[in-house]
């Protein structure tokens, strides 16, 4: 029935077979035709694009100086209710593993705020983490952020391992996700 | 791509809120075909709860294990409201396994059951790939083709798109097969065969395949024998021995 049966079933499975590993074998893809990382973009497995930018006490930070390290790189604004209720977890993640080799880089969507309103902010919730202030919407717009918060995971290669859009991150997805990065550092 | 609805200050995961609207779809396609086969709707729309919720918590749990440091000392956070930490191949072991084990209990007929179940998934897939158009994920390899689009860097096959594609087809496929005929498990088994085979070629334009020994795809390798197997399950059905509606 439907050619399954008998001498005709087996032929079609054979052909299936046949067919289907020589597809296989004839669209393996080429060097760099999957995702190698190589391409900075703003998602799983792509290079981590690149920031340099003024924090808020004057110095520079370029997250390329951070490989190497596990790097949680927060975009959020003072203004946004779920970016106020995760940074204690943020705050608390850089206080217990900054000694680890994890660097949580606040980056504060200052096209969108204020960098008055951004140091009030710092100051209220007693930030101790670099807090970068992006005020062109340069890196707003090369991370391609939609929502706020958002918060990228970037492992000691420099790739984006995790992307949360939204908030308040609950503190064990910040605890989980970087142990799993952690782990794999070695 | 749109990962986010931005509906006033609500930001709206859009390929979350299309998954769940095709567990919704699903479910009621499900129903109506399991009425269609003289089965019972409700026992249906039941066994789909059962693994759901057994899918989501042992997700859930099967996460946990891997971080049993960090729930022992923040138990609550068991019950986050987060995708995030969740072991998504855990929870689909769980679903199926409970789904199975609460379909024996209520004896319901296997092949029925499944074949029930047929079209409810066919539209399930149809919503992941518009939930994979959405949020950008399972895209395609680098390519120069004119119908090229330009995602995470670089013009790439529109995969999603030809995935979309696919399931529609599936899905009507599966839509045009008579209700328990030629023989119970035949809509089942079809759908899987179909599914593999569009898998076995689709991802061959994929960007983010899963590599094995650095040159085979592995999502290919699996479609290929998921198809094999189901072929072989369907030949296994056509014998008269087989105890088709058991």
């Amino acid at each position: 029935m439907y050619g399954l049966s008998g001498a005709r079933g087996r032929l079609l499975m054979a052909a299936v077979f046949v067919l289907g590993s020589a597809w296989i074998l004839a669209t393996r893809p080429a060097e760099g035709g999957v995702t190698s990382g190589a391409i900075p973009s703003p998602r799983e497995g792509f290079a981590a694009p690149e920031v340099d930018l003024e924090r808020l006490n004057g110095d520079r930070v370029r997250l390329s100086d951070l490989r190497g390290q596990v790097v949680v790189l927060n975009v959020w604004a003072s203004w946004c209710p779920p970016c106020r209720a995760e940074m204690p977890a943020l705050q608390a993640l850089h206080e217990h593993r900054a000694g680890q080799g994890v660097v949580v880089l606040g980056v504060n969507s200052t096209v969108q705020d204020s960098e008055q309103a951004a140091r009030d902010f710092a100051s209220e919730y007693g930030l101790t983490f670099p807090i970068a202030l992006d005020r062109d919407g340069e890196a707003t717009r090369l991370y391609q952020v939609r929502a706020l918060p958002s918060t990228f995971f970037i492992d000691q290669q420099g790739i984006i391992r995790r992307v949360v859009v939204g908030g308040p991150l609950n503190p064990s997805v910040l605890e989980t996700t970087v142990l799993d990065l952690l782990g794999e550092g070695g | 791509m749109l990962p986010v609805l931005q509906i006033g200050p609500a930001a709206i995961q859009l390929p979350g809120l299309l998954l769940i609207a095709g567990v919704w779809l699903g479910s009621l396609l499900a129903e109506r075909q399991a009425r269609r086969l003289g089965l019972s709707g409700d026992g249906i729309e039941r066994l789909i709860l059962v693994a759901l919720v057994a899918g989501v918590l042992g997700a859930r749990l099967g996460y946990a294990v891997r971080f049993l440091e960090v729930y022992a000392r923040d138990p609550l956070a068991l019950l986050a409201l987060t995708p995030v930490t969740l072991a998504p191949e855990v929870g689909v072991a769980i679903g199926l396994i409970a789904a199975w084990v609460y379909g024996q209990r209520r004896r319901m007929p296997f092949w029925l059951t499944v074949d029930a179940m047929a079209p409810g998934v066919a539209a399930f897939a149809v919503c992941l790939a518009l939930a994979h158009l959405a949020s950008g994920d399972a895209f395609g390899a680098p390519t120069g083709v004119p119908w090229a689009i330009v995602l995470w860097g670089m013009p790439r096959h529109p995969s999603q798109i030809y995935e979309l594609l696919a399931a529609l087809v599936v899905l009507v496929l599966v839509l045009r097969l008579h209700p328990g005929a030629p023989f119970p498990g035949f809509a089942f088994g079809a759908l899987v065969a179909f599914s593999a085979a569009a898998r076995l070629v689709l991802d061959a334009f994929r960007g983010d395949s899963v590599m094995w020994f650095g040159t085979l795809r592995a999502a290919q390798v699996i479609s290929l024998a998921i198809l094999l197997g189901s072929l072989a399950v369907l030949r296994r059905l056509t014998q008269p021995s087989a105890d088709a509606g058991s």
